[in-house]
């Protein structure tokens, strides 16, 4: 019988899996993977949460629904973002990208 | 045989989202997500909820990595140069993630959460369906407008002019 700690500890790595990645890729793209892992890491919070804590009102879930809607829109945007970086200056490294910077 | 099955699915997801940060190629990363989210869904079928499994497997699997490889193919340098993939943090990265993810698992292990009495598994589709027409009708809408936007937003960011 899996407890909630179990899916707790699971959704703990994947999201310290996603932060590594986030720091450590210079791809823009991957980038974008490594979130996608995190909030899937915070999915699977919610709805552990929501079957363990409260079964009957399944308000995790519900957030995980707008979660989903979110990262959906947000990988969207970025993915348009990483296009038109890479038509106008042709790279798609996150490094090499500091025109805002000074 | 449910804590088997568990371990199982964990065992999927945390090798393959280890892939997905660590491989060399991003189109083979993006293969491996779609395996990493795959476990995802057999997680929330553990879990009773069907309905988000369902959502998972459409809209990740099926949406946004198809989307991500879009881009790999869109603006593919990657195949046959010989170029870094990491920055040069990786392993102060990697040491403090390591020391949050003990930090997270002792405070999890460590909290007492009260569990509820164990309730029957039934399906959800209808129960979700109604809250979000009822209860949350209002986050419903705006959630839809923020994803038009997003995707006109996208649109316009992505056109050639």
């Amino acid at each position: 019988m899996a407890t909630l700690e179990h899916y707790l500890i699971l959704s703990a790595i994947l999201f310290c899996i996603g932060v590594f990645g986030l720091l450590s890729r210079r791809n823009a793209v991957g980038i974008l993977m490594s979130i996608e892992l995190m909030f899937n890491s915070a999915n699977i919070n919610f709805v552990a949460f929501s079957k363990f804590i409260n079964p009957d009102i399944l308000t995790g879930q519900i957030f995980s629904v707008f979660v989903i809607a979110i990262a959906a829109a947000e990988a969207a945007v970025g993915l348009a973002i990483v296009v038109l970086l890479y038509r106008n200056f042709d790279i798609v490294n996150i490094d090499k990208i500091n025109f805002m910077k000074w | 045989m449910e804590l088997g099955v568990f371990y199982i699915l964990a065992a999927v997801i945390v090798v393959s989202g280890l892939l997905v940060v660590t491989l060399k190629n991003i189109f083979h990363s993006a293969l491996m997500l779609i395996l990493c989210l795959f476990g995802v869904a057999g997680i929330y079928i553990l879990l009773h909820a069907d309905f988000l499994a369902a959502v998972q497997v459409l809209l990740y699997v099926g949406g946004v990595t198809i989307l991500m490889i879009f881009a790999i193919m869109v603006t593919h340098q990657l195949t046959g140069k010989k170029i870094k993939h990491y920055n040069e943090q990786p392993v102060p990265a990697g040491l403090i993630i390591l020391s949050l993810l003990i930090l997270l698992i002792v405070s999890i292990t460590r909290t007492a959460f009260e569990v509820a009495d164990k309730a029957e598994p039934m399906p959800t589709v209808a129960v979700i369906g109604r809250a979000l027409m009822t209860d949350y009708v209002l986050p419903f809408e705006v959630v839809s407008v923020v994803l038009l936007v997003a995707l006109i937003g996208a649109i316009v960011i992505a056109r050639r002019d």
